[in-house]
C-alpha cells in the first residue's frame, strides 16, 4: 500500500477498496458493518436518540488524545447526556491527498480503542479524498444512535429550584491540552485532555432507580460557564460555590499565566448535573465509583432567582459567571 | 486562608466606619482583572471605592501605533507576531484578528524569544514581534534585541510601542488629583524596585501599597492603605516583600538601560507624556521595525462618545459609558479597553454586578 492518500482512494475503485479492507474493516470489524451493504441494518425499537458532530481538531494528535478518540467520545457523550445508551456510530472522513497513511492508521486506531471503552460500535461510514489544500489533512464526521434502556426516565434537561450542580471530574484540562499543543505554549510536562468517553458514567447513575437527573450535558466548547449559563431560566438562579468546582493543578496554573478563567475552557471528558438535591449524594457516590468520575464533585446550587448565574468565593465575595466571548486569547503578562 | 481572608475585610470594614469617602486607583491591569475576578468591590464598605488607572498596557496603546501594527502585518512578506490580548483590538474596521481570518501569517506567541525560532524556520520571511507593556515585559523585548543582535539573525525587527509607568501616573496626578491614595503594581515593582514608586508620596502626597495578586494580598494592601490614611501617614508601603525588593531585578533593568532609552511617548486616552516611552538606542535602532518598513499616516479617529479617555483617567467608571454593554462589547468592541482581560471595560463587562 501507498505511504501517503492519493486522490485515487477517494475514486471509489480499486484503491478504494484497498483502503476498506485493509485499514477500515480489521479496525472497526463488527457484524453490522462487515456485510458492507449501503446502510447498517440495527437492532433497537423503542425510542432512540441520534446526533452527529465534525472534528476539525489542530493538531491531530494531542496529549491525551488525539482527532479519532475525540470523534468518538464526542458524539457519544452528546448520547449519553440526553440518557441514551450509545450503541452505534458512523465515520465520515475527509481526507486531503497527500495525507500519511500511517497517520490514517493511528487515527482509525484510536478510533476503534474508543469505540471499545465507549461500548459503542461503527457501523457504517465514507471517506472523501480532496485535492491537497483543499483540506487540512483529515476532517471526521460522526454520528451516533444510542437506545433508551426500558424504564430510563429522560431528563428534561430543565434545571429546577433546589436542585444541585454537580461536575463529573476536573474541568478545563481539554482545551488548556490542546491550546498547549497548539500554540507550542511549552507548558511541561504537558498538559492532558481529558477526551473520554462518557456512557458508562452515565449509566452507573441510571443503575439507582432513585437516582433522578433533570439535566445533563458535556460542557464542550465555551466550557462550564456556557452550560451553566445555558442552563439558567427567568426564574432561577446558578450559584456555584468558586473553591469546590476540581481543576488539576497544571491546568489551574495554565490557566492563571494565561490570565483565562477554566469556566470557559473546553471540556471533552466530564458532564455537568443538575440534580433534585434528595439525590445528590448517591449520584456523587456512584460517579466516584468510576473510572472517570473520581473527581467528582457538588459544586453549586440553583436557587429561584431572575436568571444570574454567579459563584460565591471562599470569603464570601460574589462574581458574576458570563459566557466567554470569542476565540480566548492568551493575555500578555 | 480563607480565615485571613475573613480577618482583612472586617479589619477593613471597622476602619471604613470611622472615615469619609475614601477611592484607592490601581494602576495595573492585572489588578483590574483580579479585583474583579476575586469580587473585592462586593466584600468592601460601600465607602471604599476602587477606581481603575491607566494600567492596562493594551488599552493604553495609541490608536497611531495600532494602525502601523496593522500595516505591518497587512503584507505577504510579514509574519506578525504579538500577545494574544492585540489581536481583537479594532482600528478602523480592521484588526489584527481580522487581518488573520483574511489569511496574512499572524501568531500569537507567549514569549518574544519565539520570534527567533519562527525567524529560523522562514528564512524569507521578516518577521515583526510588537513589544507593548511596561517594566514588566520591556526586559523581555529587550533580551530578545539583544540575543538577535548577538546572533546577528537579520530577518527580526520589533515595533516598540513600550511604556514605563512613573512618569504615566504623575503626568496623570500631579495636577488634579482625584484618588486618596495608589494600589501600585507588584510586578512592575518586581523589576523596578520598590523605591521607583516612593515618587507616590513624595512627588504626589499621597500613599500608596505595592500588592501583589491574590484576593488576600489586594485586601492586605487596601488595609495598610487606610491604615496610613487614617494616621496620615504618606509612605508607599511594599506588602509584596517575598517577590518585590528595594531595588528591583537589577540584571532585567541593566538589560532595559542598555537596549532602550527613554523618549515622550502618545498614550491612549491620555496624549503625549514626556519621557514615558522607550525607544531602540541608537546601537540597536537598525532593529526599530518603523524603520524596516513604510508606514502610511494614520487617519483613523478614536470612535465617537467612547469615554476610555476618562476611565484610562479615573475620572469615569466603565458603566458611566453610554456605549458600554451596548455598541461595545467583547464581541464587538470599540476600544481596547473592552479587549484585554485586563482592560476596565472587559472586566467590568465580564463580572457585572451579580
Amino acid at each position: 500500500m501507498e505511504s501517503k492518500i492519493t486522490l485515487a482512494h477517494g475514486s471509489g475503485g480499486e484503491k478504494y477498496r484497498e483502503l476498506v479492507q485493509e485499514i477500515f474493516l480489521p479496525a472497526y470489524s463488527n457484524e453490522y458493518l462487515s456485510p458492507l451493504t449501503d446502510s447498517a441494518i440495527l437492532e433497537g425499537g423503542g425510542k432512540i436518540a441520534m446526533t452527529t458532530d465534525s472534528y476539525v481538531v489542530r493538531p491531530l494528535f494531542f496529549p491525551g488524545g488525539d482527532i479519532g478518540s475525540l470523534a468518538v467520545s464526542g458524539t457519544v457523550n452528546d448520547l449519553a447526556v440526553s440518557g441514551a445508551l450509545p450503541k452505534y456510530i458512523s465515520v465520515g472522513m475527509i481526507l486531503e491527498a497527500g495525507l500519511e497513511m500511517d497517520v490514517l492508521k493511528r487515527i482509525v486506531d484510536s478510533i476503534s480503542n474508543t469505540a471499545e471503552k465507549a461500548g459503542v460500535k461503527v457501523v457504517t461510514g465514507d471517506t472523501k479524498v480532496v485535492e491537497s489544500k483543499s483540506a487540512d489533512e483529515i476532517f471526521i464526521n460522526t454520528a451516533g444512535v444510542g437506545i433508551f434502556p426500558s424504564g430510563r426516565i429522560i431528563p428534561t434537561q430543565k434545571i429546577e429550584a433546589g436542585d444541585r450542580i454537580i461536575i463529573s471530574g476536573c474541568m478545563a484540562s481539554h482545551g488548556m491540552a490542546v491550546m498547549n499543543a497548539r500554540n507550542n505554549l511549552g507548558f511541561s510536562p504537558p498538559i492532558e485532555s481529558d477526551a473520554a468517553p462518557l456512557g458508562k458514567l452515565v449509566d452507573a447513575i441510571f443503575m439507582n432507580e432513585n437516582n433522578i437527573i433533570h439535566a445533563m450535558r458535556d460542557p464542550t466548547r465555551g466550557g462550564v460557564a456556557a452550560t451553566l449559563c445555558e442552563w439558567v431560566t427567568s426564574t432561577t438562579d446558578i450559584i456555584i460555590y468558586q473553591g469546590s468546582v476540581p481543576v488539576r493543578p497544571d491546568v489551574a496554573a495554565a490557566c492563571r499565566l494565561l490570565g483565562l478563567d477554566p469556566l470557559h475552557i473546553a471540556n471533552e471528558g466530564i458532564i455537568l448535573f443538575s440534580v433534585p438535591e434528595k439525590c445528590a449524594d448517591s449520584v456523587l457516590a456512584a460517579l466516584r465509583k468510576e473510572e472517570y468520575g473520581k473527581d467528582s464533585a457538588i459544586i453549586g446550587e440553583v436557587r429561584e432567582g431572575r436568571g444570574t448565574v454567579s459563584a460565591v468565593t471562599d470569603f464570601g465575595s460574589k462574581i458574576r459567571i458570563t459566557m466567554p466571548n470569542g476565540e480566548l486569547l492568551p493575555r500578555i503578562c | 486562608m480563607k480565615n485571613s481572608i475573613e480577618d482583612l475585610i472586617n479589619a477593613i470594614k471597622l476602619l471604613a466606619e470611622t472615615m469619609s469617602e475614601v477611592s484607592i486607583m490601581e494602576v495595573c491591569g492585572t489588578h483590574t482583572a483580579s479585583i474583579r475576578k476575586y469580587g473585592i468591590p462586593s466584600v468592601l464598605p460601600g465607602n471604599i471605592r476602587l477606581v481603575s488607572g491607566p494600567g492596562c498596557p493594551v488599552c493604553v496603546t495609541s490608536q497611531e501605533d495600532i494602525n502601523m501594527a496593522l500595516s505591518i502585518a497587512d503584507s505577504e512578506k510579514v509574519i506578525f507576531t504579538c500577545f494574544g490580548d492585540m489581536m481583537r483590538v479594532p482600528c478602523g474596521d480592521k484588526s489584527l484578528y481580522s487581518l488573520r481570518e483574511a489569511g496574512r501569517d499572524i501568531r500569537i506567541v507567549t514569549s518574544p524569544m519565539d520570534a527567533i525560532d519562527i525567524s529560523k524556520t522562514n528564512p524569507e520571511k521578516q518577521v515583526v514581534y510588537f513589544g507593548i507593556g511596561f517594566e514588566t515585559t520591556a526586559p523581555h523585548t529587550a533580551a530578545l534585541v539583544d540575543e538577535i543582535d548577538k546572533q546577528n539573525i537579520n530577518n527580526i525587527s520589533v515595533l516598540n510601542s513600550h511604556k514605563t509607568m512613573p512618569q504615566a501616573i504623575t503626568h496623570l496626578l500631579k495636577d488634579e488629583c482625584r484618588v486618596d491614595a495608589l494600589l501600585c503594581p507588584g510586578h512592575v515593582a518586581a523589576i523596578t524596585g520598590s523605591d521607583a514608586f516612593s515618587f507616590v508620596p513624595e512627588k504626589l502626597n499621597l500613599p500608596a501599597a505595592i500588592a501583589g495578586f491574590e484576593a488576600y494580598e489586594i485586601l492586605a494592601a487596601i488595609l495598610s492603605i487606610l491604615t496610613m490614611l487614617k494616621t496620615n501617614r504618606k509612605e508607599c508601603v511594599n506588602m509584596y516583600p517575598g517577590v518585590v525588593t528595594k531595588s528591583g531585578n537589577l540584571k532585567a533593568l541593566e538589560l532595559i538601560n542598555r537596549v532602550m532609552e527613554p523618549e515622550d511617548a502618545v498614550w491612549r486616552g491620555l496624549g503625549s507624556i514626556p519621557g514615558s516611552g522607550l525607544r531602540f538606542r541608537d546601537r540597536y535602532a537598525g532593529f526599530d521595525a518603523t524603520k524596516r518598513f513604510e508606514i502610511p499616516g494614520n487617519k483613523t479617529q478614536e470612535p465617537k462618545g467612547c469615554l476610555c479617555s476618562g476611565i484610562l483617567r479615573g475620572e469615569n467608571i466603565p458603566t458611566d459609558c453610554g456605549h458600554f454593554g451596548k455598541s461595545c462589547n467583547p464581541h464587538s468592541p470599540m476600544g481596547p479597553c473592552m479587549v484585554s482581560s485586563e482592560g476596565s471595560c472587559f472586566s467590568y463587562y465580564r463580572y457585572r454586578d451579580v
